[in-house]
């Protein structure tokens, strides 16, 4: 590894000055995805800033209905938490199919919200890879091609998305809170992750020296009937092939209100407003699941390996809908 | 089901064992005590790390250490253009079976050519492990890159048929098995697909070198410290003596471990070159980079049979990938001589050089992946013939050796399937594909056969009876987790009367007397056969030295006529003896030994030659194997193809067991290496580059605990007459016909075929 240099910051204030008066700086939180990256030599930052001491931490329910999660609460706090679990099903389940125990016990919302691609081309510096050195070309595409992207991708990157929290927080309308000196904004989650276009190494909205301090779920009734489905190529500590965030609404055998998305299957993670649109109104039946689906996955591009997502995702939407109408969400 | 593998034994065996007794090195393993070997403490001890090549075949044509050397605490950056000249490997000489441990033909850092994407091209030597690893990266290497083939699907047209060699059989036939397949009313042909796997023991590959002169010691986690030692004198010029490995303890080898790979090599020459005593332990890419693994396959196998199942052809033919720069055939077709009484067999190997890293020994090659596609073919029939699969092999169930009629030394599959059915509730299994459900799941049942050879190779073994009944017996033969140690003390203390206690073992190190390498399933049998007669050879000795005395009740007595009880020697017809204690301090003896073998220059010429010997006359008589039926259950979702196995029962004949404990770990450990194979182990080679592009344990997918359920194991442990006490090795038949099973259970579950593994959920849909 590269010799960097290590700055904890007791405060958010101090946090994001240090960041911003050393350009080539990262913060550092649970250090899941970042060490990896620093170790593989993809990440050189010559400055990490420790925020773990950042008074982040906390879980809490909102006066307007909302939930605010502050920006170091760990994964497995977050997915134990009985605010989440019961409003929130969807994104507990979410963020406990992801990585192991000993990763969500270190690992934080908002390092998670920032998480890079697993992309073995991106990983090795051998490779071209226009995510990791920009216009150097892609490697991926003719390579292996199993995992990546079917929707969002461009000519210079067909990469996915690896987490699985976000694919819930999409789903969730959940917003995205950074700080720096310039002062606070607020980003939807589904416009925080960027489309690769030409700018593959640009993944999302947040400015070099913004620290994430927070995400909100807003009030969303619905969402205690939710649930996430991993598919992926063994039982646990696998990315997902496909996974999907639902939640569903049905009266009187209609659908009134639906919120869908997907993971795995795009550089982002990928609201499923397509499938929303399709669904809204219409019979809360497997044929209309299907519909929705296939609307949704209709602009799908496959890459030599990866078609089987396209299917795979429409049945997976359909079978994830299925069990939300018939059982209801996630306990 | 419950467990079943801990039932008593027949009293004939002694009183230890067989028994389920606690593994020697258990705590301290448990405790961190154990020292493997990256943990060896040295004063100035140096740390290196390995540069690899990035593109596949090549010339260097210029490397750039410049910014390497100038990291603080780096000692050494040696390539090519600066390294002292090694001997390189030898060609293989079947009369020093130590020519077969280099792991590649390349002299590393001796040449300027690249075989592989992942060759070692620089090592670079710093103070610290951080600062080795760091110039390592600094290191700028520019090749001319040549013309490479890499990719086996695309080269396998042009694989040659495998000759035959002393020591493996590329082909083989009886009868015109084309013909009667052309003929027969009911047959399948079919083909079969396998990737390549790389190793992933626990312990990464690791070396601690350190000279005194000309004199080297070398800690190794290995499965042969013997080549080992004969490779790296030969390489650096030195007497064999002159060389110490030590490997007392190794972390899982699985055939990664039986021959010489760069990390050792470099690592000595490294310490040559900077005077330091160097530890290298190499990254898990590391691995993946410089120790071969399993080569891909495809295969054909085709069988033809009467309407009543009896089979009256049947064609097994592979192509495998070798090394331009090492590596070697894989017996993919050996099950297929053994396990189906066809009236015509032909079995054909074929090999593809490729500028990929060599291929190597890799958990039970040849049978695993032979049994994948055997076991599934022959499924495939049961269905085209409507009989149960199990009844199927009942009928071809052969008497003798199909492919050329010798005797088995102990056949007892009938048996094994007839209490494999039984415990696993087979009949409940109805036979048409997607039939059986359990709630969304669709649910299948698969069986197969396993099978590996039983191989024994030579052993020295000297074995130390004290004057207080302690007993040491000494062998240089390796420990890698499987309780090797601790079944040869059961051994010794039954052979000798003495309490288990009693024994210590002495193992995984060259100053030893020459043990076998692990591998081929054949070690514990190798070392037992040697000790057994030490120990014979020992109570001679003490009977001889008892009828010195006109006193002694053992006095006239031949070592027929006495039993090895209560750690002394006692007369079978009137129980009166003495204790070893009493015999030895009468003769005023501290102790008295025995020895198998020599490893006296001549001593050890004679040693191979006498192996050999009995290697091909054995072989000429027997054919001796360890057999198994393996049963499984898989649910299959039916929305995404997901498969999960949801109950495994293996019945194994593999003779006498030593150790009920350590015997069904590691007939489990090798199930659940074979669940991996079917449904998720394989190497992604990229086509373009040659290089490895999982070069990982988080992209390379091995089975993690909720992809395996409980295993039951069940063995027979009935002896084979040929083996000594009876034991045929357990290490690898486990793993064999596993992914069949899997297969044959998905295609119930399913209604679906999947002939190319791993059996991801994509094929499924």
């Amino acid at each position: 590894m590269r010799p960097f240099a290590y700055v904890s910051a007791p405060d958010v204030a101090t946090a994001v000055r240090a960041i911003a008066s050393e350009p080539r700086a990262k913060f550092i939180g649970g250090g899941t995805n970042l060490v990896d990256l620093m170790r593989e030599d993809i990440e050189q930052p010559d400055t990490v800033v420790d925020i773990t001491g950042l008074p982040l931490t906390e879980v809490a329910e909102l006066p307007g209905g909302g939930v605010r999660i502050g920006a170091l609460v760990r994964n497995s706090r977050l997915a134990a938490d009985q605010v989440i679990r019961r409003r929130y099903p969807v994104l507990s389940q979410a963020v406990l199919t992801g990585a192991s125990g000993q990763l969500r016990n270190m690992a934080t919302v908002g390092g998670n919200l920032l998480q890079r691609t697993r992309c073995p081309y991106f990983y090795d510096r051998s490779a071209a890879c226009n995510k990791r050195e920009p216009a150097s070309g892609c490697d991926a595409v003719g390579g292996f091609t199993r995992g990546h992207a079917v929707l969002g991708t461009s000519e210079s990157c067909i990469a996915t998305h690896p987490s699985d929290m976000c694919v819930a927080l999409a789903a969730l309308d959940a917003v995205v809170e950074v700080e720096s000196i310039r002062g606070s904004r607020r980003i939807p989650l589904v416009e925080f992750h960027r489309l690769p276009d030409a700018t593959p190494h640009v993944e999302s909205e947040i400015a070099a020296d913004e620290l994430i301090t927070a995400v909100e779920l807003p009030p969303l009734p619905l969402a205690a009937t939710s649930r996430y489905r991993k598919v992926r190529d063994r039982a646990s500590y696998a990315f997902a092939l496909v996974s999907v965030a639902a939640a569903l609404e049905v009266r009187d055998g209609t659908v009134n209100a639906a919120r869908l998305a997907l993971g795995g299957v795009a550089p982002k993670p990928w609201r499923a407003r397509m499938a929303e649109e399709a669904l809204v109104g219409a019979p809360a039946t497997e044929e209309s699941f299907l519909r929705a689906a296939v609307a949704e996955l209709a602009p799908a591009a496959a890459q030599s390996e990866n078609a089987f997502k396209i299917e795979l995702a429409e049945r997976t939407i359909v079978a994830t809908l299925r069990q939300l109408l018939t059982e209801g969400g996630a306990a | 089901m419950t467990q079943v593998e801990n039932r008593p034994l027949a009293a004939t065996f002694g009183p230890v064992v067989g028994r389920p007794i606690d593994r020697v090195d258990g705590t301290a393993k448990t405790t961190g005590a154990a020292r493997f070997s990256a943990e060896y403490p040295y004063a100035d001890l140096a740390h290196a790390a390995l540069v690899y090549a990035t593109v596949s075949r090549a010339r260097i044509t210029g490397i750039d250490i410049a910014a390497a050397s100038a990291v603080d605490g780096v000692l050494s950056v040696i390539t090519h253009l600066n390294a002292p000249p090694m001997r390189p490997p030898r060609p293989v000489n079947y009369m020093n079976l130590s020519t077969l441990a280099s792991g590649t033909s390349v002299n590393y850092l001796n040449t300027d050519e690249v075989y592989w994407n992942g060759q070692p091209v620089a090592v670079v030597v710093a103070e610290t492990l951080d600062a080795a690893q760091e110039a390592a990266r600094l290191v700028s290497v520019s090749y001319e890159e040549l013309p490479a083939a890499v990719d086996f699907a695309a080269e396998e047209g042009n694989a040659t048929p495998e000759k035959n060699t002393p020591m493996s059989s590329g082909s083989a036939k009886k009868g015109d098995a084309e013909a009667a397949l052309a003929a027969a009313p009911v047959s399948v042909d079919l083909r079969y697909t396998t990737p390549g796997h790389n190793h992933n023991a626990l312990e990464p590959h690791a070396t601690t070198a350190a000279w005194d002169g000309d004199r080297l010691v070398v800690h190794e986690g290995t499965q042969n410290v013997a080549w080992v030692r004969d490779q790296l004198a030969w390489r650096f010029d030195v007497p064999a003596a002159a060389v110490r490995v030590i490997s007392p303890y190794v972390g899982g080898a699985f055939g990664g471990k039986t021959t010489i790979w760069a990390g050792t090599v470099l690592t000595v020459l490294a310490a040559r070159v900077t005077g330091r005593p160097v530890r290298m332990m190499l990254t898990r890419e590391g691995v993946y980079r410089t120790v071969g693994g399993r080569t891909p396959s495809t295969q054909r196998v085709a069988i033809g049979a009467e309407s009543d199942g009896s089979m009256t052809a049947l064609i097994h033919t592979s192509v495998t990938q070798v090394g331009r720069a090492g590596g070697g055939p894989e017996q993919v077709t050996a099950q297929s001589r053994h396990l189906y009484d066809a009236k015509n067999i032909l079995v054909q190997q074929h090999q593809v050089t490729l500028d990929t890293l060599p291929n190597t020994f890799m958990r039970a090659p040849g049978e695993s992946i032979g049994t994948f596609a055997l076991e599934a073919a022959v499924d495939e029939l049961a269905y085209e013939l409507e009989i149960d699969p199990i009844e199927l092999r009942m009928r071809n169930e052969p008497e003798r050796n199909p492919i050329d009629g010798k005797r088995f030394a102990h056949r007892a599959l009938r048996e094994a399937y007839a209490r494999g059915a039984e415990l696993f509730g087979w009949s409940a299994r109805t036979p048409q594909p997607g039939s059986m459900r359990d709630g969304r799941w669709l649910v299948g049942m698969g069986v197969a056969s396993a099978y590996h050879p039983a191989w024994q190779l030579a052993a020295n073994v000297t074995v130390r009876l004290a004057a207080d009944g302690s007993v040491l017996v000494r062998c240089g033969f390796h420990e890698m987790g499987m309780g090797g140690a601790t079944a040869q003390a059961q051994i010794a203390a039954d052979a000798l009367g003495v309490p288990f206690e009693a024994v210590t073992v002495e193992y995984g190190d060259s100053a030893l007397p020459t043990g076998p390498g692990a591998g081929g399933s054949g070690q514990t049998a190798s070392v037992a056969a040697s000790l057994l007669e030490a120990c014979d050879k020992l109570k001679r000795s003490v009977l001889a030295l008892a009828s010195r005395s006109t006193e002694s009740p053992l006095r006239g007595q031949r070592l027929s006529d006495v039993r090895a009880r209560d750690a002394g020697l006692y007369r079978t017809d009137d129980a009166r003896g003495e204790s070893y204690a009493a015999i030895l301090g009468r003769a005023a003896q501290v102790s008295v030994d025995a020895a198998v073998g020599s490893d006296t220059r001549l001593g050890s010429i004679v040693g191979q030659a006498r192996f050999l010997t009995r290697f091909l006359l054995e072989n000429r008589r027997w054919t001796k194997a360890a057999a198994g039926a393996q049963f499984c259950e898989v649910r299959v979702d039916p929305d995404t193809g997901e498969v999960r196995v949801s109950r495994w029962l293996g019945v194994f004949d593999v003779g006498t067991v030593i150790n009920a404990k350590t015997a069904s770990s590691q007939l489990r450990g090798g199930i659940v290496m074979g669940i991996g194979m079917a449904l998720q182990e394989e190497s992604l080679v990229d086509r373009r580059t040659g290089r490895i592009m999982n070069a990982n344990l988080a992209e390379y997918h091995v089975p993690v605990h909720a992809d395996i359920p409980p295993i039951d194991v069940f063995y027979l442990n009935e002896p084979d007459p040929t083996m000594p006490l009876g034991l045929i090795g357990i290490g690898e038949v486990s793993i064999t016909g596993v992914a069949a099973a899997i297969a044959n259970a998905v295609h119930h579950a399913t209604g679906k075929r999947v002939r190319d593994l791993p059996i991801t959920l994509d094929k499924l849909l």
